[in-house]
């Protein structure tokens, strides 16, 4: 390959706040339009911003889930610029001196390597409001609901070197923030967006090329596509003599291209400087301890200890700790199977429960077969109560009617046969019934075995215990 | 008559909080138009707040400034009363929220009578930039009362009101006191909130009161003062209690106290015989006990151009929100949003705002930040640092409050350097944030002078102790203009 991608990523979080970050207004989302902005919102005269603290906590929070230093006194800047939707004239946000300095995301790639990302630093800063071109003829409407909303902007070094790479730090930063429980993640309702610094160079260059920004791209989906999309797009200038433009370009997923939104040239003089409304932000460490104190354990040694204490594969690992509520059921569900069962455990929650799931369209936390009771279905398979066919039978029941697994094996009758006597009468019976097909196994067809193993199988009702089943079949067929 | 003889005469049930109100209002009818230093008089508020205050006197549930009239300049935000600050941006704006100083007033039982005039978004010298027109000195209606709070002074002095709020950026409580021959206290930065005060440069903004003695300041200033959870620079720390400081100690209560006369207050710009003036004034202090002793203020020629860096470039930030979308002033027919926020901007705010404006733009711009802001924000510390020397030497400083008396109307409005130049005494108290003082001290071709009094941070009661003491033995606050007797 000639050429090398380059790419940094800046991620807005919106941060799950009850209350705006310089305003006592609500956050939730989905008010009619200005219901959930107050004066200070607006913008008004004379109103002064004060600081939720909750926000700083969040801040603090993914501070510590990334390693990164704390920025022990953190100062808001105003930037200015106007906008209909910018109430003030200028956005409260942290130039200088930010809450959250440099750290690192660790993140496995989709051929399982592990790669570090560094991060450049995560500030505090507030939203603006929307602007409405539909539904006005001729005019603009202004919705200032989401305007003082906090977020916390996440910026990486440009660390990532393909869009599956940029994909898989994206995700992984979702996945961390969710899971530490500062921001829900939502792309539709842009509570996580992100902005993608692409730039390409020649291998082995050191310099970086000159970098285009896409703007505000809402699916992991769209994200490695307008990636991909703009390397392609350099690549071609380059290559036909031409230079790349410092610009920022919007991806546009209906006609699959990113074009430009605005030059260098046309881009903004800020003016920032310290918000003489705001005092500096300054954190203790005991401010620092109290957050630890909260702090669930990390997706990362999470994982880790999954793998070496649970002995859970890599792959199931990392798909278990996505979700902090998937990993919890998991373990849950481990402590009710006993530790020797957590692979079982992790094979049934991600193939079978979530497939049902996505199938119901349910939350895990909704999930009928509860943490315990896949628990107890995974001891009855390996305590040979039940087959592992009969535990789907099992969570049929339960999915439809509810109960406990070992009350749904009682009523139905489904514990396992492996009374050797009963079932080797029924493989007698089939040995009986299909003198032809026994003709075939002993001539060599072995595939021949299935069959009759599903015959036995069926006369019991699937209660026999199939791996009995077999053994007494080829023990019997040899021997005579 | 004044707010503490008005509050005792109320006590004593000699009239009622209506009938002062009524007269007052019948005098401000009478006699406004002359002055232009109010903006609105808004009576039926006025009416029904009397009647309040009457009823809970009559209740004995009245708080300790019932029924007492007061004017609030026209930047702190009265809810449902249109809130102006002298620009025709704001012309029609009636905010849904009182500030936090008009409520705490109004929780202690005032009665708010008018809406004073002001420079445009308090940015001036002389009051001629208010988009309602010019303020007139009541001492001569040729001159200027000074600005910004110069409607609140010239209602003070013509009796139209006893006391109003006011305040000082770089020095707009004091100058216009002096200018107009009251009383004003601009307390220590963060002391009075700022919430709901319609901001000119908000790390200077700085509430206070203009009356007719310190004792009625002290009285005001108690119920204005102390920690606003809204405002995040106010300063959460009790309010002393400033009435019970002017309680006098014998005949020397001011034993003990130094005081400071920097040298660089003294200069070649100051008029001699103001100085003379100021000078008088500390040797009444040294009767009363005090003692006299130099100190510097070695920064002083720096202040005034690091105070026109830091106040218009926050000015040019704080002033963007009114871009016509969504309250203020909207200009006709914009034909895209650009046309939009300049013709609303162009329209809505006057030359000395704009200047400030296009200043302060400039001075934050990429390029000139360092040279400009950053440098400013420096001379600031060198200046808090002059200040905190000069503590160590005197308790208090004593001054000019402006270089000259009210100069005639126009006579420096083509000249904006000139017209800083007035500030040069005052302005470095709002970069340090420290308390000043400014009381009536004598009179120079008939016109009023002012002394300043300059403290450590949160020394208000001994500014106000001080100024009253002087004025127990001094009568210069208890002259009149001639035509507002």
């Amino acid at each position: 390959m000639r050429w090398e991608t380059v790419i940094g990523l800046e991620i807005h979080a919106q941060l799950d706040t009850r209350s705006k970050i310089f305003s006592g207004a609500s956050t939730d989302f989905g008010a009619d339009a200005n219901r959930q902005a107050s004066a200070v919102d607006l913008g008004m005269p004379g109103v002064l911003p004060v600081l939720n603290r909750e926000a700083v906590q969040c801040a603090i929070k993914f501070g510590l889930a990334t390693s990164a230093e704390i920025g022990r006194r953190s100062v808001f800047a105003r930037k200015n610029y106007f906008y209909p939707d910018l109430p003030k004239g200028y956005q409260i946000s942290q130039l200088d001196h930010p809450i959250v300095g440099a750290g690192e995301v660790l993140v496995t790639l989709d051929d399982g390597a592990r790669k570090a990302i560094r991060l450049t630093r995560a500030h505090l800063e507030e939203d603006a409001g929307k602007s409405l071109h539909e539904d006005f003829q001729g005019l603009s409407g202004i919705d200032l609901n989401r305007a003082g909303t906090p977020l916390l902007e996440i910026v990486s070094e440009p660390d990532m070197r393909s869009a599956s790479e940029a994909v898989a730090y994206a995700r992984t930063v979702h996945a961390l923030v969710r899971y530490i429980g500062i921001c829900d993640g939502n792309m539709q309702e842009g509570s996580f967006r992100v902005d993608a610094n692409v730039s390409v160079r020649l291998a082995g260059e050191s310099a970086l090329g000159t970098r285009t920004e896409i703007k505000n791209v809402n699916s992991f989906r769209f994200l490695e596509r307008a990636i991909n999309l703009e390397v392609q797009r350099q690549i071609e200038t380059l290559e036909d003599g031409g230079a790349v433009v410092q610009e920022t370009r919007l991806y546009d997923a209906d006609l699959d291209e990113t074009r430009s939104m605005r030059s260098k040239e046309e881009a903004n003089d800020y003016r920032y400087f310290p918000d003489p409304d705001l005092l500096p932000v300054v954190v203790t460490q005991a401010d620092i301890d109290a957050v630890a104190e909260r702090l669930p354990e990390l997706p990362e040694p999470r994982r880790q200890r999954f793998v070496d204490t649970l002995g859970v594969t890599d792959g199931d690992a990392a798909l278990l700790v996505l979700e902090r509520d998937l990993a919890d059921y998991f373990e849950a569900a481990v402590a009710a199977a006993g530790t020797d069962g957590a692979q079982s455990v992790a094979n049934w929650l991600l193939n079978d429960l979530r497939a049902r799931l996505d199938k119901s369209d349910l939350a895990l936390a909704a999930c009928p077969v509860t943490a315990v009771e896949l628990g107890a279905l995974v001891r009855r398979i390996a305590d040979n109560t039940i087959s592992g066919k009969i535990a789907k039978q099992v969570v049929d029941v339960i999915w439809e009617d509810g109960g406990s697994v070992d009350a749904v094996i009682e009523a139905k009758g489904l514990v396992q046969i492996t009374d050797t006597g009963a079932i080797e009468t029924l493989v007698d019976d089939a040995i009986d019934q299909f003198p032809d097909q026994v003709e075939a196994y002993r001539g060599g067809k072995d595939k021949v075995l299935g069959f009759l193993v599903g015959k036995v199988m069926q006369a019991s009702k699937g209660k026999a215990n199939p791996g009995t089943v077999n053994q007494m079949l080829r023990d019997k067929l040899s021997r005579d | 008559m004044t707010l503490t003889g008005m509050r005792d005469a109320l006590a004593a049930g000699d009239f009622s909080s209506v009938e002062l109100t009524d007269a007052l209002l019948e005098r401000i009818a009478a006699r406004e138009s002359e002055l232009n230093c109010f903006v609105r008089s808004c009576p039926e508020r006025a009416r029904a707040q009397a009647e309040a205050a009457d009823a809970a006197r009559a209740a004995g549930t009245g708080g300790p400034l019932c029924g007492l009239p007061v004017a609030h300049k026209d930047l702190f935000c009265t809810r449902d009363l249109i809130t102006s600050c002298g620009s025709r941006m704001l012309a029609d704006f009636a905010p849904p929220y009182d500030a936090t100083v008009v409520a705490k007033l109004d929780t202690a039982g005032t009665v708010t009578l008018a809406k004073a005039n002001m420079d445009e978004f308090a940015m001036g010298s002389s009051n001629e930039n208010s988009f309602f027109g010019p303020v007139r000195n009541p001492w001569d209606p040729d001159r200027v009362p000074g600005g910004s709070s110069g409607g609140s002074a010239a209602a003070v002095a013509a009796q139209l009101v006893p006391a109003a709020t006011a305040t000082d950026t770089g020095g707009s409580i004091r100058q216009p006191a002096a200018f107009c021959g009251v009383t004003g206290i601009k307390p220590t930065y963060g002391r009075v909130s700022r919430f709901g005060m319609v901001a000119f440069a908000s790390s200077l903004d700085q509430g206070g009161v203009v009356a007719r003695d310190a004792a009625d300041c002290a009285l005001v200033l108690q119920h204005m003062a102390g920690f606003d959870p809204r405002d995040s620079t106010s300063i959460d720390r009790p309010v002393d209690d400033y009435l019970a400081a002017l309680a006098a100690t014998g005949d020397k209560p001011l034993e003990g106290v130094r005081i400071g006369l920097p040298e660089e207050y003294f200069s070649v710009e100051l008029d001699p015989a103001i100085g003379d003036r100021v000078v008088a004034v500390a040797t009444e202090l040294e009767a009363l006990g005090a003692t006299r002793v130099s100190v510097s203020l070695p920064h002083l020629s720096l202040a005034l151009p690091a105070y026109y860096v830091v106040a218009p470039a926050e000015a040019s930030s704080n002033l963007s929100r009114f871009d016509g979308v969504r309250y203020g002033h909207r200009c006709d027919d914009p034909k895209d949003l650009l046309d939009l926020y300049t013709r609303s901007r162009a329209e809505g705010f006057g030359e000395e705002v704009k200047r400030r404006i296009l200043v302060g733009t400039y001075a934050l711009s990429a390029g000139y930040f360092d040279a400009y802001y950053v440098k400013a924000q420096k001379v600031r510390r060198l200046i808090a640092n002059d200040f905190s020397e000069a503590w160590t030497h005197c308790d208090l400083i004593l001054g000019p409050v402006a270089p000259s008396t009210a100069f005639r109307l126009g006579e420096k409005s083509d000249d904006p350097v000139a017209m800083y130049l007035n500030d040069i005494y005052t302005l470095s108290a709002n970069l340090a944030g420290v308390p000043g003082l400014a009381m009536p001290c004598g009179f120079v071709d008939g016109l009023p002078v002012g002394a300043q009094l300059l403290g450590p941070h949160f020394s208000e009661s001994r500014l106000l102790a001080t100024a009253h003491h002087y004025q127990q033995r001094t009568a210069w606050h208890l002259e009149r203009p001639a035509a507002f007797r």
